[in-house]
């Protein structure tokens, strides 16, 4: 546990300093409001409506296909550091493993799911 | 109480609060941010109860890409109109809920099933530490999980794709 005294100590440096910065500047700076000054600030263009605008579906499958693989290469990490220990055996089941997700990234490849136009 | 245990109650209070914050804020993206919050510090709760490698797991799996999904998911549908009362639950399904959880933790805490020394006794250096040791267990004891988890992976993956295609 003591290992993580640093961490700790960096975590509460991160939170106090946004946190004192924002407090200093609030004091400090003067408050006046007008409509242009509270717009959005976007170049070019003025803004037109929301923010929460719906997006296109596609996203979500680049966010699934995201995940999985992140999925899949945090079970490299244990197996990567006992490759030696597992030998053929473990090889030889991380190689099923990665065949079944290939199939999935085939398919994906093959239904045109990774193509964006 | 220990340094762990206070640590341990600073994080598990404050992921329970994000947690509330989750279904009290009526901004669903602000109910996404503290999703974080608590991903993070259940987080925190597996490195003091020694499981540094699910910690790593959980930030980077919960907090780095469930969230998108969430975020994405999100931002896919009109969430126009649907901001309600605050906090809408059926009182009777949430009733019996509670009341069964709060037996569950009654009845482990009354056998003696609490570990309340967090995780101190568990010493994995023997096996060239944590994540050596879920490497060997993962990868020997539950191979066939471990299988199936990228079964699941595959319904996953194409579940969305048959969901979110454009041509049939």
């Amino acid at each position: 546990m003591v290992e993580y005294v640093p961490i700790l100590i960096f975590l509460g440096v991160a939170t106090l300093f946004p946190v004192a910065t924002l407090v200093i500047a609030r004091l400090l700076r003067p408050s006046v409001y007008n409509k242009t000054k509270l717009e959005a600030y976007e170049c070019g263009v003025p803004p037109s409506g929301e923010a929460r605008a719906r997006y296109p579906v596609r996203f979500y499958i680049i966010a699934v296909l995201f995940v999985v693989f992140d999925v899949e290469t945090i079970f490299l990490f244990p197996w990567a550091v006992k490759f030696k220990a597992l030998g053929v055996f473990g090889f030889i089941e991380m190689l099923v493993f990665l065949g079944i997700l290939l199939v999935g990234f085939a398919y994906a490849w093959k239904k045109g799911a990774l193509e964006w136009v | 109480m220990t340094p762990a245990a206070v640590v341990f109650y600073i994080l598990a209070s404050l992921a329970l609060l994000s947690a509330v914050m989750v279904i009290w804020s009526r901004n669903v993206v602000h109910s996404a941010i503290y999703l974080v919050l608590t991903f993070l510090c259940v987080a925190g709760v597996y490195i003091v109860l020694r499981a540094e490698f699910v910690a790593a797991v959980q930030v980077l799996v919960y907090a780095g890409g469930i969230v998108v999904l969430f975020l994405f998911v999100i931002m896919l549908v009109n969430l126009a109109g649907t901001l309600g009362p605050r906090v809408r639950v059926h009182a009777t399904v949430s009733a019996i809920v509670g009341c069964a959880a709060v037996a569950l933790l009654l009845y482990v805490s009354a056998s003696g099933g609490l570990d309340t020394d967090f995780g101190a006794r568990i010493d994995l250096s023997a096996q060239g530490g944590n994540l050596q040791a879920v490497g060997w267990a993962l990868y020997s004891d539950y191979l066939l999980p471990f299988e199936i988890a990228s079964l699941l992976l595959l319904v996953a993956m194409i579940g969305a794709i048959v969901l979110a295609r454009q041509k049939y």
